[in-house]
């Protein structure tokens, strides 16, 4: 079976990757492109694990095909630190200790800013809402809801 | 197994082409449930045809005439849209419901339509605001009413080489205001064990001269029923009208027991649903300035 040849743009940088026509993006991210930061939970787009930005748009890269990339901007994890300088919104994660064993992190960080794009000053049910697609199995919720709330962008 | 192919056609003909040469292939909207059956094994397709490259299958119109939405529009550009969200609320409602943020994210009013679930959330909507489902085919271009789009759980009107482009919704009349309601054991991310959509028109006494009602996961399809509205058109929403529209809707339901719910539940809140969905249209089109 020959591999589609993509080229894209993954955090603001081009890029390119071989996959397989039916292969997931969650798939092509992690395995082609090296960028584990993005997490397989479910794959059914159930839990959020595998959230990414597609052209701005938060989506669970489990139900995208690696060749819808093509020409379109990716945005996962990886993309939200500037150098050494963290995210606020993964800083505040940080000081609100907000994980515990961290595989739903990068979709909380990632959908989280997402909501913070659209409405800098959500209020709790809001975030609440935005992030009910995002399952965490130990159970940290009101410590995620606290770091979101309190990034000041 | 031969190798799957994945095609992304510019214009609808191409993509009609590629879908009537090959009757194993399947269209690719958002994904959120084909590629689920996909990956469950449930569905082996021999080509996914992404039609999300067509410039007219994707996108959000309002005009004189009303709403365009391109078939494979991810439900957040809907309900993002300022001028679909102040004249078809009751679809926002219904669209909003449709999975998590994630899922809107991708999902597309019509591929929820097109899945052919009868608890499918925009259905209802769709149906009451007469949305004209536009088909694309080898024989050309065909019109199919939103309440004879599903045929059956899983099934729709589409025959091989066919598929969805575009819903139109009319404008809705002046004072016209809709609502979607559903009833789930949770408060978020669920299917509905009864769905209801109401659209409703009051002149200026707050007399209603015109309504539509449709329920969803109720029956086979999501239903219209004309009984459930003729209850309330020439009343002023009081309770007697209500409760007869209500005892419409649960007349019309024809559901079955599953693990939501039981059969005469069902029938029971489908009931509720039209009533409670009833107020909201109406409460909506009070609030309108132009009342």
């Amino acid at each position: 079976m020959s591999k589609l040849h993509i080229q894209t743009t993954i955090n603001g940088e081009p890029a390119e990757f071989l996959c397989e026509p039916h292969e997931t993006l969650l798939s092509a991210l992690r395995n082609g492109v090296g960028l584990t930061g993005t997490k397989e939970g479910c794959s059914t787009g159930d839990c959020g694990a595998c959230s990414i930005l597609l052209d701005g748009r938060l989506v669970p890269s489990c139900l995208v095909l690696a060749p819808e990339a093509q020409g379109r901007n990716v945005t996962t994890i990886e993309g939200l630190a500037q150098g050494d300088r963290l995210h606020p919104l993964q800083q505040k994660f940080l000081e609100h200790a907000a994980l515990q064993c961290g595989v739903c992190t990068p979709g909380f960080i990632v959908a989280s800013k997402a909501l913070l794009d659209k409405n800098p000053h959500p209020t709790e049910p809001e975030v609440r809402f935005w992030l009910a697609g995002n399952l965490c199995r130990c159970t940290g919720y009101d410590k995620i809801v606290k770091a979101v709330m309190d990034v000041q962008v | 197994m031969s190798a799957i192919r994945y095609e992304a056609p510019r214009s609808v003909a191409d993509a009609v082409r590629l879908i009537h040469a090959d009757p194993d292939a399947r269209v690719l909207a958002g994904g959120t449930d084909l590629l689920v059956q996909f990956r469950s094994g449930f569905r082996t397709p021999s080509a996914f045809i992404d039609i999300k490259r067509i410039p007219e299958l994707v996108g959000v119109t309002v005009d004189a005439k009303g709403l365009h939405l391109g078939a494979a529009t991810a439900a957040a550009d809907i309900c993002e849209h300022a001028e679909v969200r102040r004249l078809w609320p009751g679809l926002v409602d219904g669209v909003h419901l449709i999975g998590s943020t994630q899922i809107q994210g991708r999902g597309t009013v019509g591929g929820n339509l097109c899945n052919g679930s009868p608890a499918a959330d925009s259905t209802c909507a769709l149906i009451v605001n007469q949305a004209d489902c536009i088909i694309a085919g080898p024989k050309g271009e065909r019109v199919v009413p939103a309440e004879r789009f599903c045929t059956g759980p899983g099934k729709t009107v589409l025959e091989p080489g066919e598929f969805l482009v575009a819903l139109r919704l009319p404008r809705p009349a002046p004072r016209t205001a809709d609502a979607y309601l559903r009833l789930i054991p949770r408060t978020e991310m669920d299917i509905a064990v009864a769905g209801a959509g109401v659209s409703i028109t009051l002149d200026a006494s707050g007399v209603c001269t015109a309504a539509r009602v449709a329920i969803g996961a109720v029956a086979p399809t999501a239903l219209l029923v004309p009984e459930a509205a003729k209850a309330l058109i020439g009343s002023t929403l009081d309770d007697a009208a209500l409760a007869k529209a209500a005892t419409a809707a649960s007349a019309a339901a024809k559901p079955i027991d599953d693990k939501r719910g039981t059969a005469a539940y069902r029938r029971t809140v489908a009931g509720v649903l039209v009533k409670r969905a009833t107020k909201i249209a109406a409460d909506r089109v009070r609030a309108l300035r132009a009342f």
